[in-house]
């Protein structure tokens, strides 16, 4: 794909330094200070910014980095990534508690969710084994393909999707003695979630298994006459892409009290591409920029819009136009713009250094 | 340096490669015809011929990189004729390409690391090696065996010309070879660079046999003890090194009348 030129970040597998903990050195002043902001937001922070604004990057987010991971490392535009999300979103309002009780089996959260995320795991996993063995454009179509077919499935079937009108109802647990629907500690429970993943990106990244699947974005028969089973590798990172995406997809039914055919349907899929896109794919931090960019320009283009006269209803419009304007600029995102112009900022000694 | 392989399947005084009556077609062009053909464990041979001879269609047909559409292939008396690249990969083969085929956003220590990974186990590993990794030292060694200990952490993309094609022999040569295929190692290389693959190629333990093709003939006829003329797809005359220098129509076909100087 042209979207991922060999423009990845030299990465080493192997330590630079004795000590253990030279990856405390390697953050950038600008990510301490964001982590300090994250961390602090709560106590200046509406609810509203809390959770409608980052709670829901942070998930959008993460299932545009579990994109990122497949496409970045291992050159597979994948369109599945929502529909693994919202496989476990379903699963956790059917094995879980909601409105419709006569679906819903009422599990406890501690079954609930882990056996959603094994199932969407096991869904997004074999949709990787369907889609490997094809290249660019294919793999987007037959990735396309299946997540149509969930749509369509989940929008006909009313045993155990139920239909159109999907499932209503369903709320955070409570666990650890904390009600994870305060909006405080859902925000905590999101922002730890993104953190998580997108540490374990970066670590798995630069590991053998991560390595070697930059090996076969680079250059599958090599790898093959290396000793690698390219196959296997790429299903084996479809397999840990699904697990980011489904942890993803509890925390958006959590955030939405509901889900139903239309949240992993069409228009949310291709969101997630232009999210990862937009934000840039060459590093795990991109779909998180793509993912907080959409999350405001989908929240203040309405009210932007009525403010100029405009129709409210066009904010689908202001989203598009802001997109193409930043791929015009850079085909690499907005992390791609952002490492053009850090040389002029920081100067050439610190533009070096690597910010996560 | 490199070390022994071990517990790998061989059967009996079994040859380290044998081919039976292999061919392969491109559509309705026929690159290889029956190509018969046995290598003894640990011995070196040229593969000699003019392009179009189907010296690389050989080599491919040998990795699996393009399945032959008939006849039989054996790798140290099993049949591999089926086998995917990576399982003959496992088995000991390994092949260097003719242009090289490196990961030009990855280190030169990365890149040997992975091949040294292909043919490990745990290749699936989520954990980042530490210092002591068995693995890092076997990747170190190499690269100092092909003298790029200066560029280790650069990346390949950066890499001259020469130092890219010396990694593509230290990538063959990673894990635990018992049978290397060489395509053209040392074109484009100056004639410093040459005397050292030649050097590389004649230390290498006693126990690895390769198949080199090579147009240069200072280099050929200096690292092999037999050699397979091709042409036109097939086995054209097969024999010791001055044999073939000396054949007349070798020397007509290929040579053209004396020493070919590239």
């Amino acid at each position: 794909m042209a979207v991922v030129e060999s423009n990845s970040a030299a990465t080493s597998a192997f330590p630079r330094d004795g000590n253990g903990f030279g990856w405390l050195q390697a953050i950038h002043p600008a990510g301490w200070a964001l982590i300090v902001f994250l961390l602090f937001l709560p106590a200046f922070g509406s609810n509203f910014v809390l959770v409608q604004i980052f709670g829901w990057s942070f998930i959008l987010g993460m299932i545009a980095l579990s994109l990122m991971f497949l496409a970045g490392y291992g050159g597979m535009v994948s369109l599945v990534q929502m529909t693994v999300a919202g496989c476990a979103g379903y699963m956790v309002a059917i094995l879980g508690d909601s409105a419709i009780t006569q679906i819903s089996l009422k599990w406890p959260w501690w079954a609930a969710v882990p056996i959603a995320v094994l199932i969407a795991t096991i869904f997004g996993t074999v949709s990787g084994a369907l889609s490997v063995r094809t290249e660019g454009i294919y793999t987007i179509m037959i990735t396309l393909a299946i997540a149509s077919a969930f749509y369509y499935f989940t929008l006909q079937n009313y045993t155990i999707f139920n239909g159109f009108s999907g499932f209503n109802g369903i709320s955070p647990p409570h666990f650890l003695g904390v009600d994870w629907r305060d909006p405080t500690a859902f925000y905590y429970l999101s922002l730890f979630s993104a953190a998580l993943s997108f540490v374990v990106v970066l670590y798995v990244s630069r590991s053998p298994f991560g390595l070697a699947l930059q090996g076969t974005r680079d250059n599958a028969r090599r790898m093959a006459a290396l000793g690698f089973n390219v196959t296997a590798h790429r299903i084996a990172a479809y397999c840990f892409a699904s697990v980011i995406a489904a942890f993803a997809g509890v925390l958006l039914v959590w955030y939405q009290g509901q889900i139903s055919p239309g949240t992993a349907g069409v228009g949310p899929v291709v969101d997630i591409l232009v999210i990862a896109v937009v934000g840039g794919l060459s590093r795990p931090i991109g779909p998180f920029v793509g993912a907080l960019v959409y999350v405001l320009l989908r929240t203040f283009s309405i009210d932007a819009l009525q403010a100029v006269g405009l129709d409210g209803k066009r904010f689908q419009l202001v989203i598009g136009l802001g997109f193409l304007i930043v791929l015009l600029f850079s085909p690499d995102g907005l992390i791609g713009i952002w490492q053009r112009i850090r040389p002029r900022l920081l100067g050439p000694r610190n533009a070096e250094g690597g910010t996560p | 340096m490199i070390p022994v392989s071990a517990g790998l399947k061989t059967t009996g005084n079994a040859n380290a490669l044998e081919l039976r009556g292999v061919s392969r077609m491109f559509g309705a062009l026929a690159a290889l015809s029956d190509i018969t053909l046995s290598v003894r464990p640990g011995e070196r041979r040229g593969v000699l011929g003019s392009n179009g001879a189907g010296k690389t269609t050989l080599f491919n047909c040998i990795t699996g990189d393009f399945p032959p559409s008939g006849g039989i292939i054996r790798f140290f008396g099993e049949d591999v004729t089926n086998f995917q690249p990576h399982e003959r990969i496992r088995r000991g083969l390994r092949r260097t390409y003719q242009i090289s085929a490196l990961f030009a956003g990855l280190t030169v220590l990365d890149n040997v690391y992975l091949a040294c990974r292909g043919v490990s186990r745990n290749r699936y590993s989520l954990l980042r090696p530490g210092r002591n990794d068995a693995l890092f030292a076997a990747a170190e060694g190499l690269i100092d065996a092909v003298h790029l200990t200066d560029v280790r952490d650069r990346l390949v993309g950066e890499l001259a010309y020469g130092q890219q094609r010396q990694l593509e022999i230290a990538l063959a040569l990673s894990g635990a070879p018992r049978f290397v295929l060489f395509d053209e190692p040392a074109a484009g290389l100056s004639p410093t660079e040459r005397a050292d693959l030649v050097t590389i190629l004649t230390s290498l333990p006693a126990h690895i046999g390769f198949i080199i093709i090579e147009h240069d003939m200072d280099v050929a006829l200096r690292v092999v003890e037999s050699v397979t003329m091709m042409h036109n797809g097939r086995i054209f005359k097969e024999g010791r090194p001055d044999e073939i220098e000396s054949d007349p129509e070798v020397q007509e076909l290929y040579l053209g009348g004396g020493h070919a100087h590239h």
